[in-house]
């Protein structure tokens, strides 16, 4: 056993995440399950049942940023996915076609030998929800279809009235209770309650230290930079329902304080301008979207996206869980959606917005015009929008992201005096 | 005129008239119409309500308003009805129906910006669940009482069964009608059955059903022709605009079965008996199977698309492949790779509403033609 007690946050990250992967592959060898899972399904259910996990949108993400994608998109080109679907989606579609063929030839395809990202076991079962998109669901049937393994569904239905109806959580509570008869099938086991309960409870611990993190961005000068949880987002994801996502958060936040109790902020020099980001990161291209910011003197110390993970609920409580998996602010009407991100920009003490219209995610993409003019309205801060793409580096143009960020940084030093505290 | 020329010429130009359609349809019974907007949602309510259901299927148009609001990789068809909205095309309607299955939907139903008022719900996806029956007839309840209010009507379940009932026997009238227009290739060429078909959006239903009744007897009276064309089964969203289909019929094709969103997918199957009207429409939509916006872990689409081709005796399925619509691309690679290996052609085309040359699908459909 490695002692991590002396770890600082930045090492937690990256031995947690490289144990996952590890966890994934040793029970592939001794023949127990993996599950492939949607980024914000519920992991307390398959982690009660000692299934090993997989999150194949994080693993795309991170083959994207270590500029391996291109390999894998041809890879489901060539099986006939359209360029304009989800990137992460093709870029995981391509890599199981190479594990795939891989398990029937006994030999590994040379794209598959010189893929960047960490090498992860083929599925025995799948568990998505559509909290995030509906994109999550035809995926995952893709992949169930092509693999012939069981897909666990968790449905949370899109919220077009708010607050969320009793009558759509009951729908989903329904739901958990179906999917723990068909893990219950899958594994040929009992599932326990009582572990159930502690898995719920350490999931609210792992998330409660993730929102004490993200808090921290509103202090001014920032001891955090939202681009940090990008990267620490990995393990919200991967890891929430075990204790790894806690320890590691909760260095990540005491570090943070630490350095603000010392004066040390997270913009080396002094921060200009603050902004929120609304979108994912362009993972392909998350060094030159920092360097452009940072360039220019500004900080992210806003982002909504990492917030798809403040799930917190009462254990114990199905309806409850139902609730937290379904409140995801994209998940909701434009009004909530809007009033979300609105207390993100508040909540960063931001001078600005930048919004990713990104190619891969119509969800994200196809609201950003009246998002973008009810929070001028409500809060008069300028904003810009950019074109890029998740995981396709093709569809991002570096030259345009640097003339939209210097528009916005020209008008909210324009703004000066005029600060949104 | 022959009463089969007459009846397909008054069903074409319905079909090319909405508006006017709707405007008799007030004159007639004082009363407005209610918007569909794609897919799936439970238009007999608005029947029930004495109120004309009319889809919303966009146009062929060319995009400017639009381009203010969507990127440009929002689907044809949405961008089309973007564009109508900006127009006002949809205003004289006096509530939208709107529906979400896709992501795209969702967002839509948001930024609706026409005057009318706008009705959304949801379709559960994890539709085999018991649980998503009662959800969904919880939907139907709110998308009625809604309804209501804005029309000031009452919409009693009585009403509403019968309203159903009228719906299943144009549902069936139409299963027959495509099956005999499969027998009669040379008079319902690919534009007339599309537009027979199409009517079914403008017109108050059991008028549908009886003009498509009398012109499914007068085709059986003839006797069956030869056929010395190819045959296809169309699966996707739409076929439209009729240039398509104009290319299909001078290349020789005649459609004999459809899986598309617009036209067969609506009356394959019909609503289940029952006493409680509102579950019995839930229920349509859990026995709904085929499509890609209905969530199905076994993806059943290859299989019934395959059992289509031998069934009706097609050369071939055409891939009307409605451009930047993602389930549908989701869809595809795995029913082509199941046509692949079960031995079955295909033809891959792309629906495009803004466009206006077609010489890319000519070139495709001739190619394919001389292939089969």
């Amino acid at each position: 056993m490695t002692d991590t007690t002396n770890m600082m946050a930045k090492e937690l990250l990256g031995f947690y995440q490289e144990e996952l992967y590890e966890e994934a592959r040793r029970a592939k060898k001794e023949g127990k399950l993996v599950c492939w899972s949607a980024s914000v399904a519920p992991s307390e259910l398959c982690v009660t049942m000692d299934i090993a996990m997989i999150y194949p949108e994080t693993h795309a993400a991170g083959i994207g940023a270590r500029k391996g994608a291109l390999d894998m998109l041809e890879v489901a080109d060539e099986k006939g996915y359209n360029l304009d679907t989800c990137s992460y989606a093709r870029v995981n579609l391509g890599y199981m076609e190479l594990l795939k063929e891989e398990a029937l030839t006994g030999k590994t395809p040379e794209k598959l030998e010189k893929t960047p990202a960490a090498r992860i076991p083929l599925p025995d079962l799948l568990i998505t929800c559509n909290n995030i998109c509906n994109t999550l669901l035809k995926w995952y049937e893709n992949l169930a279809v092509e693999l012939n393994i069981p897909l666990i569904i968790i449905d949370v239905p899109f919220n077009h009235t708010m607050p969320i109806p009793q009558y759509a959580k009951d729908y989903i509570a329904e739901q958990f209770k179906d999917a723990i008869t068909q893990l219950e099938e899958i594994c040929g086991k009992k599932f326990d309650y009582d572990k159930f309960l502690k898995v719920q409870e350490q999931t609210q611990r792992s998330v409660a230290q993730w929102n004490r993190v993200a808090s921290l961005s509103s202090h001014k000068p920032s001891p955090l930079n939202c681009f940090d949880l990008f990267n620490y987002m990995a393990l919200i994801v991967c890891a929430r329902s075990k204790d790894y996502a806690e320890i590691t958060f909760k260095k990540f936040a005491d570090e943070l304080e630490e350095n603000l109790k010392n004066g040390i902020y997270a913009f080396k020099g002094s921060e200009q301008k603050r902004v929120t980001w609304e979108g994912i990161a362009v993972w392909p291209h998350l060094g030159h979207t920092f360097k452009g910011l940072k360039n220019l003197g500004n900080i992210m110390t806003g982002s909504a996206y990492p917030g798809l993970w403040n799930l917190s609920y009462t254990p114990g409580d199905m309806s409850s869980m139902a609730e937290a998996y379904t409140r995801i602010y994209i998940n909701t009407c434009l009004d909530n959606k809007v009033k979300v991100l609105s207390d993100i920009i508040s909540g960063g003490k931001c001078d600005g917005v930048v919004y990713h219209q990104n190619r891969s995610c119509k969800l994200m993409s196809f609201l950003n015009v009246e998002t973008a003019d009810m929070l001028q309205k409500e809060n008069g801060l300028p904003y810009v929008s950019f074109d890029g793409d998740q995981t396709d580096p093709r569809n991002f143009a570096p030259a345009q992201f640097d003339t939209r960020v210097q528009a916005l940084d020209e008008m909210m030093k324009q703004k000066e005096g005029v600060s949104n505290e | 005129m022959s009463r089969i020329e007459s009846i397909i010429s008054e069903l074409s130009s319905i079909s090319n008239n909405p508006k006017k359609a709707m405007e008799d349809y007030k004159k007639e019974t004082g009363k407005g119409s209610v918007g569909v907007m794609p897919y799936y949602a439970p238009e007999e309510i608005i029947h029930a309500a004495g109120f004309l259901p009319v889809g919303i299927w966009g146009g062929q148009k060319s995009i400017s308003k639009a381009r203010a609001y969507l990127p440009p990789f929002a689907c044809s068809i949405m961008q089309s009805v973007m564009e109508m909205q900006l127009e006002g095309v949809y205003d004289d309607l006096e509530a939208v129906l709107f529906p979400v299955p896709c992501d795209t939907l969702k967002c839509l139903s948001q930024k609706w910006k026409g005057t009318s008022p706008v009705i959304v719900f949801t379709h559960p996806q994890n539709r085999k669940l018991e649980a998503a029956n009662k959800f969904l007839a919880e939907e139907y309840r709110l998308v009625r009482e809604k309804l209501e209010k804005i029309l000031s009507v009452q919409i009693s379940d009585e009403a509403l069964n019968n309203s159903i009932e009228i719906y299943n026997e144009n549902r069936k009238v139409m299963r027959e009608f495509t099956d005999i227009a499969a027998n009669y290739p040379n008079i319902i060429d690919p534009i007339k059955r599309h537009a027979i078909i199409k009517a079914r959006f403008f017109m108050e239903k059991s008028k549908h059903t009886a003009m498509v009744k009398e012109l499914n007897s007068e085709l059986i009276a003839l006797p069956v022709e030869a056929f010395t064309g190819k045959k296809v089964v169309l699966t996707g969203i739409m076929a439209e605009p009729n240039e398509v289909l104009d290319i299909l019929k001078d290349n020789g094709f005649a459609v004999v079965a459809d899986d598309l969103a617009q036209e067969s997918r609506l009356f394959r199957n019909d609503v289940p008996s029952g006493t409680d009207p509102l579950y019995r429409l839930a229920k349509w939509w859990q026995e709904f199977d085929g499509c890609s916006l209905a969530v199905d872990t076994k993806k059943s689409r290859g299989p019934m698309l395959m059992d289509m081709v031998k069934v009706y005796k097609a050369d071939a399925v055409v891939v009307c492949m409605m451009k930047f619509c993602d389930p549908e691309e989701f869809d595809y690679p795995i029913y082509y790779r199941q046509f692949e290996e079960a031995g079955i052609k295909s033809l891959f085309i792309e629906i495009d509403l803004e466009t206006t040359s077609f010489e890319q699908t000519k070139t495709r459909v001739q190619s394919f033609s001389e292939m089969l």
